[in-house]
């Protein structure tokens, strides 16, 4: 199904939704990660990512111009209404799975918030200039771990190496582009995806580079989350997340 | 979170062996209220009571993100949700200062760890009790973090410097999430039926528990003396205790909760509340580890700590080789 929002809300609900989804994916390490400065740097980009879903959700919202906040969209829409893409909506797996997942998207959000902070529209441009000091952190700690484990033991090379397989193939959906964003590129608020795509591969690979680990094979693309078909694994999220105000509907916390 | 020594009763450290002249300077420089530094002089059973302490406090901060972590990705809201975060992330990072504060008395912190796992080390009573509702993340900052804070503020002022001022730190950080815990329960009272209920029920189970974090009455606590001689403490156990309570009733009371003791009363001579008995049967029992969610708490750690074996090893074997990479190219540039 397509979004009920109009098309430059659903531009920035999407945005909202990749950093709400991948913000509840990271919460879940929060006390289990592999040693308390992992634990810490992982709560730390989960809350830069919950911080900008608060904005973009809240932006998405006042375009709609129909009474919807950040909170009602977030806890008050289904599976087919989200718009996050695939890749952030994986689970997290093992630790090696969890990186490969954050250093594939935050590489990407790294592009798009460097763009998206020129654009026309200061709404999307000052939350784009604000999140991009924090996704480059991302980008920085995920390579980093990324190097470490594919330059570390047999076993962390191994693993690196599934949690990237895992991933590979939701990363086109990335860099795609419909109609959406070219409303949003039309609006002065949007970055034309496609373009970012080179760039992107050129730092992806000179991280693997570095972490002596070969550029996973390319594969049919998996695509669908901008227009609501997701995989099984977000309706568990949203259940789990939403449960609150779906079990008391009406009621402020 | 908590710093009220665990250790069975009878094995209270004595300063017995010690030379006596370097002893009663070291007594002397604690009684003027001087800092004792990791360079210093002092008694081996100081140092042990120390490493216990700090290291039951690191634990404690440690295993206590779990109770909290279990509510962050059921958060009701984008705010509360950060907050928790933000607070729980805090916690870990007080686990973290508290072990390097405890490393300065030569112990590692994997030692300290395998303490833990081992279920040799003790941590907070408190973080055996399970988080049912979200109206037990309010109670947790507000009663929880409330006597943690009560515990610490004396701590500031410590004999072990590197204990006081991490402590500083920490307690204005648990100032902050006394707040907000308070603030989750003054909107839960004041919501609908259903969340008045959900605070009262969190209130019920979280008071006893609560005044349990104090530690044993003053009578059966065998290293009080001792450690209040060496300002490790500063005050008894009793008497922070009877502190919380007086200031935590009226706050109860604002909000429209009750708490759930039949004996509390206001005793106008005293000027204090005087309140029913602790179940202490119960508290020795959690101290013991038969406490309701004990066997998930550590369970929990020791699989984060077993799963992640292979990532601290992996980061271990890249630091060898990039030293190792370093040298070469050193020596190449010579």
């Amino acid at each position: 199904m397509v979004s009920a929002l109009p098309p430059l809300a659903d531009y920035a609900a999407r945005l909202g939704d990749d950093s709400l989804v991948l913000g509840q994916r990271l919460g879940e390490w929060c006390g289990h990660a592999p040693a308390i400065e992992v634990d810490l740097s992982l709560s730390n980009v989960a809350l830069d990512l919950i911080g900008q879903a608060t904005h973009f959700l809240g932006l998405a919202g006042a375009i709609e111009g129909a009474g919807r906040d950040a909170d009602k969209l977030a806890f008050h829409r289904d599976v087919m209404d989200f718009s996050n893409c695939l890749l952030v909506e994986q689970p997290n797996g093992d630790f090696a799975q969890t990186i490969a997942r954050q250093f594939l998207f935050s590489h990407y959000q790294a592009l798009l918030f460097e763009q998206m902070a020129q654009v026309k529209d200061e709404r999307f441009a000052a939350i784009a200039a604000k999140a991009l000091k924090e996704v480059n952190y991302h980008a920085t700690l995920a390579s980093d771990w990324v190097v470490r484990l594919g330059d570390g033991t047999d076993e962390s090379k191994a693993r690196m190496i599934a949690g990237l397989d895992w991933m590979w193939r939701f990363t086109d959906e990335l860099f795609a582009m419909d109609d959406v964003d070219a409303a949003a590129i039309a609006a002065g608020a949007g970055v034309d995806k496609a373009a970012l795509r080179a760039d992107w591969d050129a730092r992806v690979d000179a991280v693997l580079a570095e972490a002596t680990l070969a550029r996973p094979a390319a594969r049919r693309a998996i695509v669908g989350g901008r227009v609501g078909r997701h995989s099984e694994h977000l309706g568990h999220l949203l259940s789990e997340m939403q449960f609150l105000q779906r079990a008391y509907p009406g009621a402020s916390w | 979170m908590y710093t009220t020594d665990l250790s069975g009763k009878g094995k209270a450290e004595t300063a017995a062996a010690e030379d006596p002249a370097m002893l009663a300077t070291f007594e002397a420089r604690v009684a003027a209220d001087e800092f004792i530094e990791p360079k210093d002089w002092m008694p081996e059973a100081y140092r042990k009571t120390l490493i216990r302490q700090i290291s039951q406090h690191a634990h404690s901060e440690i295993v206590g993100m779990l109770p909290e972590g279990n509510w962050i990705t059921r958060a009701p809201n984008l705010r509360r949700k950060a907050i928790l975060l933000a607070k729980v992330q805090d916690e870990g990072g007080h686990g973290l200062y508290l072990y390097c504060a405890a490393e300065t008395l030569g112990v590692s912190r994997d030692e300290m760890t395998e303490a833990l796992l081992s279920g040799k080390a003790k941590y907070s009573t408190i973080f055996n009790y399970p988080t049912l509702t979200w109206a037990d993340i309010g109670a947790i900052g507000w009663l929880v973090d409330g006597a943690a804070i009560m515990n610490q503020v004396p701590l500031q002022r410590t004999s072990y410097g590197p204990y006081a001022r991490a402590m500083v730190r920490i307690c204005k950080e648990e100032s902050f999430h006394q707040r907000q815990g308070y603030e989750i329960m003054m909107h839960l009272a004041a919501g609908t039926e259903a969340q008045k209920r959900m605070a009262q029920d969190a209130l019920n189970r979280w008071w006893w528990p609560s005044l349990m974090m104090f530690g044993p009455p003053d009578d059966k606590s065998p290293n009080t003396e001792q450690s209040l001689r060496w300002r490790i403490k500063r005050d008894t156990n009793d008497e922070l205790r009877q502190k919380f309570v007086d200031i935590t009733v009226p706050q109860a009371e604002a909000i429209g909760l009750t708490v759930p003791d039949p004996a509390l009363k206001w005793n106008e001579e005293r000027g204090a509340y005087d309140f029913g008995d602790v179940d202490w049967e119960e508290f020795y029992a959690v101290v013991r580890g038969e406490g309701a969610v004990a066997k998930e708490r550590m369970q929990a750690r020791q699989k984060a700590w077993e799963d992640g074996a292979w990532v601290r090893e992996a980061a271990r074997v890249h630091a060898e080789k990039k030293a190792v990479g370093n040298r070469q190219l050193a020596v190449g540039a010579r």
